[in-house]
């Protein structure tokens, strides 16, 4: 049997966290097919049919799936998810609101957020904000999988030449419509995708001072991240938040500045590759897990790095 | 309108869980248990639509041993009108919650379902999902603010890259992310009031619901542990290190 990945896209461009996912199911088996469902999505299908190992492209492109809504994808997935053995997409936004009703219309567990594939039926995730790994192993006859991207390289994106089929389905059940959307626009990269992270905590004291970091990001091409302290006192917006409710991060430079460390937060970014905490705390947990670290004043050592570099 | 309110008993946001030695399961011998962070904003959303006037009864629920009658009381003393545990000893996984709550939502009709988007103990973000699913009721997932009107409820939601709102028919599920709303706490009088309140118990055999579990934990073991850092004295020492040691900038 195969396994389906559902692609992960805005209609106009292939997100990088596909990749990741397809290695994963790589992983669990050879035959792979890649569902992108959206709505005058060619340019998704495109770059979709380019990655090699995919044996074919399925695609539901109607005006009921533009939005991405739950209930609707939800419903495409499961009516044709039953011919499948495995079901992966990936643990972003999108991944975590429809997979649980896809799992539930199968009747099936659903497995969240692996970062790691030991067999077809046997996968490794963590829990307690990633404190313990468990190792876990499902007798459902349909594996319905979200997947951590920072558990799994990405693959190839080119090379490949699968073919399309469309598939002639419209699950609109009608009980949703999408309002609006407010979507941060950035010249920066995107925080799961950046190979360097700097993110301001508490410590920062104001939403103004996180213009100390942008100096740096700039320099360096970083992406900027906040701690849940920092949200929560109202200095930069939720979609900027690292830790076990945000966004999981794993860059090769990670750089924590005025965030004490607290469980939530070490749980988004503890895999980075590369470890720097600012605190002029010497005690502040964050320290335990880093690999350098600077016991300073971030107001002094903030202008002082970002002349430097 | 009535409102059901499901809550998780899990260990308290503050406790750093270690896995047991034998890696049988973590190890949650004398932690501190408390209502799941996030079910804790549902229930706080629920009372506020009821002081509102827009919500006439909140009913929380809980699924698991009688111990959850702890985070029930809770629930009551914030301001639930009563409560309903779902008695059992085995550990329910999401599908087999939803399937509870399901066969509860039959029986009691509520018109909305407001519940934590993600427990902290198995961070799975599955269950309002899955009921809703079960259900075939629209979902608002990771709300961070909702406003009910005309047989309709607005849920603004936080995505990866912003905010969504979306309108729903109701009956519809609801599920929190943090910024919702900031939950009170539970005054002496109203503890001692809560323990009046109406408390049912049930059991999955009674719902005719079968929750067994699908997922078999095989180990729960520690996570790999990071080597120890080095503290630096300067910013140059800093960069010096970042270049030439790590050499993750150039």
């Amino acid at each position: 049997m195969s396994i389906l990945v559902i692609a992960e896209h805005d209609n106009d461009e292939l997100k990088g966290a596909t990749l990741n996912t397809i290695t994963a199911a790589k992983e669990i088996g050879p035959d792979i097919e890649l569902l992108v469902v959206g709505f005058s999505c060619d340019a998704v299908v495109e770059k979709a049919c380019l990655i090699p190992g995919i044996s074919k492209v399925l695609v539901a492109d109607k005006e009921t799936y533009k939005n991405f809504l739950a209930e609707n994808i939800g419903s495409l997935i499961a009516e044709i998810g039953s011919d499948y053995s495995h079901i992966l997409a990936s643990a972003t936004s999108n991944g975590k609101n429809f997979m649980p009703r896809v799992a539930a219309l199968l009747d099936v567990a659903q497995i969240s957020e692996i970062i790691s594939v030991l067999s077809e039926d046997t996968f490794e995730r963590p829990i307690y904000a990633g404190n313990c790994i468990a190792t876990v192993k499902s007798s459902d006859s349909i594996k319905v999988i979200t997947v951590r991207a920072t558990g799994f390289d990405d693959c190839e994106s080119e090379g490949g030449s699968a073919p399309r089929e469309n598939l002639d389905l419209d699950t609109n059940l009608g009980i949703s419509i999408f309002v609006r959307e407010e979507i941060a626009e950035s010249d920066r990269p995107e925080l799961t995708a950046a190979d360097i992270v700097i993110s301001g905590g508490r410590g920062m004291q104001s939403g103004e001072n996180f213009s100390l970091l942008e100096g740096i990001a700039d320099k360096l091409g970083a992406a900027i991240g906040a701690s849940r302290a920092a949200v929560d006192s109202g200095f930069v917006p939720n979609d900027m938040q690292v830790g076990q409710t945000g966004k999981i991060v794993a860059p090769n430079l990670y750089i924590a500045v005025g965030i004490s460390g607290a469980i939530q937060h070490l749980a988004g970014m503890k895999d980075s590759k590369v470890i720097v905490a600012i605190n002029k705390d010497a005690d502040a947990p964050i320290f335990q897990v880093a690999d350098y670290g600077l016991v300073a004043d971030l107001f002094d050592a903030l202008p002082e790095l970002e002349s430097k570099l | 309108m009535k409102v059901l309110v499901p809550i998780k008993r899990v260990i308290d946001f503050n406790v750093k869980v270690r896995a047991k030695s034998d890696e049988t399961g973590p190890d949650l011998t004398n932690v501190k248990m408390a209502i799941n962070p996030f079910c804790e904003i549902a229930v706080e959303e629920a009372i506020r639509l009821k002081e509102a006037g827009t919500a006439q009864e909140v009913i929380a629920i809980s699924i698991g041993t009688n111990a959850c009658k702890e985070q029930l009381r809770t629930a009551l003393a914030l301001g639930a009108d009563r409560a309903i545990l779902v008695e059992t000893e085995i550990e329910v996984e999401p599908l087999g919650v939803a399937k509870l709550l399901k066969a509860v939502v039959e029986r009691e009709q509520p018109e909305l379902i407001i519940l934590g988007k993600q427990a902290i103990d198995d961070d799975s973000n599955q269950t309002g999902q899955m009921l809703a699913s079960l259900l075939s009721y629209p979902q608002g997932t990771f709300a961070s603010k909702i406003k009910i009107e005309k047989g309709k409820i607005n849920v603004t939601r936080e995505v990866d890259g912003g905010l969504q709102t979306v309108s729903l028919d109701l009956p519809a599920v609801v599920t929190t992310d943090l910024r919702l709303n900031e939950p009170r706490y539970a005054s002496l009088p109203n503890i001692m009031k809560a323990k009046k309140k109406p408390f049912d118990t049930l059991t999955p055999e009674e719902l005719n619901v079968d929750a067994s579990p699908r997922i078999e934990i095989l180990k729960v073991s520690p996570p790999p542990e990071r080597p120890t850092g080095i503290i630096v004295n300067s910013v140059d020492e800093l960069i010096d290190k970042l270049k030439n040691e790590a050499k993750v900038i150039s």
